[in-house]
């Protein structure tokens, strides 16, 4: 709404002497209303009843439940995992899950990027791609990892059987099982994923730059290359990093794809599973409680961090 | 993420993109050597994205006895169906279907309604305390959902909502309404003043303005964010696998990761065929409301990476 209009509006009394803007000021917050309701209901109550649960010893259905202080946080910070059977590695699973977000992140940044280019330029059945690339994104993370578990299944999976077959291996590799291939297996699932996602992102924002730029560019004789690092690069810069941020909080709160491949398996859990296992398969509240408000410290700084970057960056 | 859709999303009417820069496609034009590296790189890169979706399908349409064979078939010599009807009728697909349907469909439904009138107000009404409640709204769509886990997990259990759909559709509402109050003000913000003003001065007020005349043109944001929240929804995986216990509640992503063990005269332990065709089955419907949808889900997930 713009100045005149509001003065305007203003001016205007109508019913019970309240003017226009009064009125439209109280349906807006009438209208406000549920939706504050909802959110304070499912996630800002439970958000503070993390926090405090946090400091206690809080079992899931497990009778009293006491004040612990911060006993849970020193065990999180000295990385005890001997206090009972039931407290993950999480010292091990932050190391899994960084690895797994750092790698991830930039392998697909770059094929996305690739991609994306490749997509900017104008060819026959373009359009057909850009839908296509839309299918990965759309169906659900546990069935794209069925799918990806099943295709390295150590016996009968095909790729064993392809890599067998062109002699890059000489006996079958149990991908999700090798110390040295396991990891790797993921990321190779979350990059197929999401990379035609990152595409879609970049691309949009490859698309608002003009093209009198370039052809500027070529007439002062710049280089594919030297377009590329001089010109799109720079300019597409806040969507890579709306991108970037958004794919990194993604892969830091990975779930789904270790869940399927990995379940509960010691070593192989991110910082997501290890919380989920403590809670639900472990009943230990509190302790996962605590987990939690540290995992959601980590998020904040993140984003402020990265946030901070960014602005002055800008400026 | 489970279900991931980055909740940056602000849409906008207008389709963006008329200008297309031209690039250099891949490098040089004039050295063959790099054009054919380039379509080498382009070939293996379609066959990664392409060949697990060929090889779900295959693996639905070798019989039950063949999927274990080695070596691998690359094409069943003998194709069938069987697997399909045994995965839908085998009773491990059908309810989970129903549920993720109600559920998802709740989800939207609800988030489509609360999140609209709230989209209205902050989009186009101007009043103290907005700015504090657009920045509180935006933190929210990035909230971790793992953070109010065991929260949730007590909470419900004390209601008496473990195990139920109902635990779904409640907390689902984290992560749908925030983006669809996100995406929607920003929609509502950049649709036209003039009929909302004419509204105003044939004297409706302002509850009829949104009803009568904003919200009918707000339609197309609305399909946009339904879509969006309804996939979400849908794929969600982390709060359905540890709120749900048994098979007759399960949602379609945790029957397809919890497929029962293959009963007698299988080489597996698990029944890859009838996992298979299970993926395919739940894709299928997917697919095609992507291609039904594509300009407008394209058009919602990428305008704000555009705008930055």
């Amino acid at each position: 709404m713009n100045k005149e209009f509001s003065f305007a509006a203003g001016t205007v009394r109508h019913r019970g002497g309240f003017t226009l803007h009064a009125r439209q000021v109280r349906l807006a917050w009438l209208m406000l209303v549920p939706a504050l309701a909802v959110l304070i209901f499912v996630a800002l109550y439970p958000l503070v009843r993390t926090v405090y649960s946090s400091f206690t010893d809080e079992q899931f259905l497990g009778g009293t439940t006491h004040w612990v202080g911060f006993a849970n946080y020193y065990n999180i910070f000295t990385n005890n995992t001997n206090t009972a059977a039931s407290y993950p590695d999480f010292y091990s699973a932050t190391i899994v899950t960084l690895k797994f977000a750092v790698i991830s992140v930039v392998l697909e940044f770059l094929i996305g990027l690739g991609v994306a280019l490749v997509l900017s330029s104008q060819f026959k059945g373009r359009g057909a791609m850009r839908a296509a690339m839309l299918v990965p994104w759309a169906i659900p993370t546990v069935v794209s990892a069925e799918m990806w578990k099943w295709m390295f299944n150590d016996i009968s999976g095909v790729i064993n059987d392809f890599l067998l077959r062109i002699h890059v291996i000489s006996s079958p590799e149990s991908w999700l099982a090798d110390p040295s291939t396991w990891l790797g297996s993921v990321i190779a699932v979350d990059v197929w994923k999401t990379t035609p996602f990152v595409a879609l992102l970049l691309l949009a924002g490859l698309q608002v730059i003009p093209s009198d730029i370039y052809e500027a560019a070529a007439v002062d004789g710049a280089t594919g290359f030297g377009k590329l690092w001089r010109i799109t690069l720079p300019l597409l810069r806040p969507a890579i990093a709306v991108t970037l941020i958004f794919r990194t909080l993604d892969a830091i709160r990975v779930f789904d794809i270790f869940n399927v491949f990995f379940g509960n398996t010691l070593g192989k859990l991110t910082m997501a599973t290890a919380i989920q296992t403590t809670i639900v398969a472990n009943n230990e509240v509190g302790y996962g409680a605590a987990l939690s408000v540290v995992m959601f410290v980590l998020i904040a700084i993140f984003v402020v961090a990265y946030t901070t970057i960014f602005r002055v960056e800008q400026q | 993420m489970s279900a991931n859709v980055t909740p940056t999303v602000s849409v906008t009417p207008p389709a963006a993109g008329a200008m297309t820069p031209k690039l250099a496609k891949g490098g040089s034009r004039q050295n063959p050597w790099l054009r054919g590296l380039f379509y080498f790189l382009l070939v293996v890169i379609a066959f990664y994205m392409l060949f697990p979706f060929y090889w779900a399908i295959r693996s639905a349409l070798t019989p039950e006895v063949d999927a274990g064979n080695t070596p691998v078939q690359y094409f069943p010599s003998d194709a069938t169906l069987s697997n399909f009807g045994d995965a839908l009728t085998g009773g491990v697909l059908k309810q989970p279907l129903i549920n993720s349907f109600i559920v998802a469909g709740l989800v939207t439904l609800l988030s489509l309604i609360v999140g609209a009138s709230a989209a209205y107000a902050l989009g186009r009404i101007r009043f103290r305390g907005r700015t504090i409640m657009m920045y509180a709204i935006l933190s929210m769509t990035i909230f971790p959902q793992i953070a109010i886990l065991g929260a949730l997990y007590t909470q419900f259990s004390n209601w008496g909502l473990i195990n139920t759909r109902w635990s779904l559709v409640i907390s689902y509402l984290i992560f749908t309404l925030p983006f669809t109050i996100w995406v929607l003000q920003s929609f509502f913000a950049s649709l036209p003043r003039e009929l909302e003003e004419s509204a105003y001065v044939d004297g409706a007020s302002p509850f009829r303005t949104f009803w009568a005349v904003m919200l009918p043109l707000a339609a197309p944001g609305l399909v946009t964010t339904g879509l969006l929240a309804f996939i979400n929804a849908w794929n969600e995986y982390l709060y359905a696998v540890s709120f749900l216990q048994t098979a007759d509640n399960y949602t379609v992503p945790v029957a397809i990761a919890n497929w029962p063990p293959a009963t007698s005269g299988s080489a597996f332990a698990q029944p890859w065929d009838h996992i298979m065709a299970g993926t395919v089955v739940v894709t299928l419907p997917l697919i095609v409301l992507v291609l039904i949808f594509q300009r407008r889900l394209v058009a919602g997930l990428t305008s704000g990476a555009v705008k930055g």
